[in-house]
């Protein structure tokens, strides 16, 4: 890869006109309904990913139940946190899947190939989970943290980054225990800590040098990894990862079988870095669009990492969608930040970056939006969105002016 | 309503011993005695369901039950009007981790308060979520950084809590929420949980607060401010600009309004919850009160005897003569009934 450094003007220049761009926007009229009917005793928590398959079976993978850490032991690990839901097309509860799974730790997305394999992406665990329809793992890639890392209470009340004590998110690991990897991902103990920073950490071990801050190890080292989507001929590609200034900030792509073939970007804002990755989607013809919410785009790559486009006047774009079909649209949602109500709407447009129209706002009501963190197109029409906040999916359908 | 002009150097000297139990005595003298009857074993618990700490307990218009309790899990469980176990709420429930408050509105929506995730939860009356406030601080983080402390989030944010309180509505379905233990404040937003302001600040002046532990509101939209470590009752307008403070009751750690036209306010200086037996000599009694701050009565006492008060932590009083408190230390939760007050109707203790 061989990333410039320098002019950011024109990403900045975008992103501070969005405004302008959204005043202008056509509203695209819709309706929404909770179509979802639980059993009295399953709710769903932030409803982080939402997907359907070729028969129009609902999953909802949600935060849901609390992330447990088991006392007594050599360290601390963590179990639950998560739960992966089956419905039928008209909402019905069909089943759980992954009932205490290692990996359902902390939801980020889910998505179903055209196989329809349902694929969880976690956040806490960093894996990427591929079930069989049938609900069977069949792939795994990456590894959970063994074990979470404990610091003395300290700075207690204050505000993460400042009172709790935390380090600086990018020094995060002073403090810890001698030898505990720093990000705690899976590194071998004694791994560098993250003095030099996340990146070089992340891209230590004994192989090479450290790369660049957020490119990673080369493999399924993952860190909050954020979504993962497929080209025709199968290969997986990971939006790797979520974190905001810390951890990876790249797109790995495998084969089927999950094989490593190559991964790129890193931190930073140029065209092909990126900072807090939250979605990955392709086209029917291989082009790889990424959600690089932290640069309020969506950058564009063909199937090698070669940077095509960008997209940058659809505020942050916290879920992204593309739809099937001939004729192909992407959504992208400018989900509200957690301390506003601000924002909110969801923008339907043209694989080249044209905006047809946008839809909605953030609120608590039905048919507003609370952190949209996932979205479904298979019909161009009719989508699920799961919000974290309002801890529900709705069913949107869209009506043509 | 009487306003009293509140000396702040007297009220400091006596934060200034908020950790001991000398600040939960009660200034009021000579108050008279409330006789009352607690209901012995009123909630029927199926075989090994528990409750934990007591911490809140409502009722709605059916007079059904709702306790929220401190169990293995942080649970919200529903009585009907004779104390029969109708069902569990949000069982799994992602927001419920440390329970602190359970209210009911108009519509029989169920409020509950948890000072674990950090949120308001509002339940519709089928028992399903229809809306969150605030949000549980994300475990990705400690996932990775586990500081022991949990993640508290940024004080005085619009849509942030930490370790809150309490919620109460207006008639116009305003919501205001005490926040908490780590913000001294109270935020208001709309029906539609859009942030409309906060007000408060730590400290002991009027308009300030520490740890406001609990709130009611009246039919014209006032907010009584439990403000717990002042030992005082502090009441807000609609628009949480000071009106009044009540500082003869002791600590408040819980206040109720009761409906209906002649409203009336239950404060209960409870005894704390660190078994300090001498604090326990001299506090754990309910107030009842005019609105205006004038005390009718008071009944009860600290300990853990069918009519003693270990800790109550809210009082539900739909029903000015049958009350329902819940216990921190005993573990449960009891129906009060109040009888008569012999030949009085509204005399005042003394101020």
């Amino acid at each position: 890869m061989n990333l410039g450094i320098g002019s950011l003007g024109v990403v900045a220049a975008l992103a501070g006109s969005a405004s302008l761009f959204a005043q202008a926007v056509p509203e695209i009229p819709y309706d929404a309904a909770d179509i979802l009917k639980l059993p009295d005793t399953i709710h769903l928590g932030e409803a982080a990913g939402v997907a359907t398959n070729s028969k129009g079976d609902i999953f909802v993978y949600t935060r849901t139940g609390a992330a447990s850490a088991a006392l007594g032991s050599s360290r601390t690990f963590y179990k639950y946190g998560s739960r992966l839901f089956q419905f039928d097309r008209t909402g019905k509860f069909t089943r759980e899947i992954g009932v205490g799974v290692y990996g359902l730790n902390f939801a980020q997305q889910v998505r179903i190939d055209p196989q329809d394999n349902i694929w969880v992406v976690d956040q806490g665990s960093s894996n990427v989970i591929k079930f069989d329809p049938d609900g069977r793992v069949q792939l795994v890639l990456s590894r959970k943290p063994e074990a979470i890392a404990v610091r003395p209470a300290a700075g207690r009340g204050g505000s993460p980054g400042e009172g709790r004590g935390a380090p600086p998110a990018e020094g995060r690991g002073a403090g810890l225990p001698a030898g505990a990897p720093p990000e705690g991902r899976g590194l071998p103990a004694g791994a560098p800590a993250a003095g030099a920073g996340a990146g070089a950490a992340a891209g230590g071990g004994r192989l090479g040098p450290p790369g660049p801050p957020g490119t990673g190890i080369p493999g399924d080292s993952f860190t909050r990894t954020a979504d993962v989507s497929w080209d025709r001929a199968g290969n997986i590609y990971v939006a790797d990862g979520a974190g905001n200034g810390v951890g990876n900030a790249r797109v790995a792509k495998f084969d089927k079988d999950g094989h490593f073939i190559k991964s790129w970007g890193q931190r930073g804002t140029e065209q092909g870095q990126f900072n807090s990755l939250r979605g990955i989607v392709l086209d029917a013809q291989g082009n790889v669009y990424v959600a690089d919410a932290g640069n309020k785009r969506i950058q564009v790559f063909d199937g090698d990492g070669n940077p095509k486009a960008q997209i940058a006047n659809i505020g942050v774009p916290a879920a992204i969608c593309i739809t099937p079909g001939a004729h192909q649209y992407l959504y992208s949602s400018n989900s509200n930040d957690p301390e506003t109500l601000d924002n909110g709407e969801i923008y339907k447009l043209e694989l080249d970056g044209r905006i047809v129209g946008k839809f909605g706002r953030s609120g608590r009501l039905p048919k507003e939006f609370g952190m949209v963190n996932a979205i479904d197109c298979r019909s161009e029409s009719d989508l699920f969105v799961g919000e974290l906040t309002n801890w529900r999916v709705q069913k949107l359908t869209l009506r043509s002016k | 309503m009487k306003r009293y002009l509140i000396c702040a150097a007297v009220v400091g000297g006596l934060a200034v011993a908020a950790p001991l139990f000398a600040q939960s005595k009660a200034k009021a003298q000579n108050v008279p005695e409330i006789p009352f009857d607690a209901v012995p074993n009123f909630f029927k618990l199926p075989p090994n369901l528990y409750f934990g700490e007591g911490i809140g307990v409502a009722t709605n218009s059916k007079g059904h039950v709702f306790v929220y309790t401190r169990s293995g899990e942080t649970r919200l469980f529903e009585f009907d009007q004779n104390g029969a176990f109708v069902k569990e709420w949000g069982q799994g429930l992602y927001g419920l981790v440390f329970a602190h408050a359970v209210r009911v509105d108009k519509d029989d929506n169920v409020w509950v308060v948890d000072e674990g995730s950090n949120m308001v939860i509002k339940f519709n009356p089928a028992g399903r979520v229809v809306m969150t406030i605030g949000r549980r601080p994300e475990a990705v983080d400690e996932l990775t950084n586990m500081s022991g402390q949990g993640s508290a989030p940024n004080s005085n944010k619009p849509y942030s809590f930490n370790r809150p309180t309490d919620v109460g509505w207006d008639a116009q379905g305003n919501i205001f929420v005490t926040d908490g233990y780590g913000d001294n404040r109270v935020v208001k937003y709309d029906r539609n949980g859009r942030f409309i302001k906060s007000a408060g600040t730590a400290g002991n002046g009027p308009g300030q607060l520490r740890l406001p532990h609990t709130m009611a509101m009246d039919a014209q939209g006032n907010v009584y401010i439990g403000d717990r470590s002042n030992a005082r009752v502090q009441v807000w307008d609609n628009d949480l600009k000071p009106k009044a403070i009540y500082d003869q009751v002791g600590s408040p750690w819980a206040v109720c309004v009761s409906p209906g036209p002649h409203q009336y306010l239950f404060v209960s200086n409870s005894v704390p919850d660190n078994g300090d037996s001498r604090a326990a000599a001299q506090t754990g009694e309910i107030y009842k009160m005019e609105l205006d701050g004038t005390i009718i009565g008071k009944f009860g006492k600290a300990g853990k005897g069918p009519n003693e008060f270990s800790t109550v932590h809210e009082i539900d009083c739909r029903n000015p003569n049958e009350l329902f408190v819940s216990e921190i230390t005993a573990w449960r939760a009891k129906k009060v009934i109040l009888r008569p007050q012999a030949g009085k109707t509204s005399a005042g203790g003394q101020r």
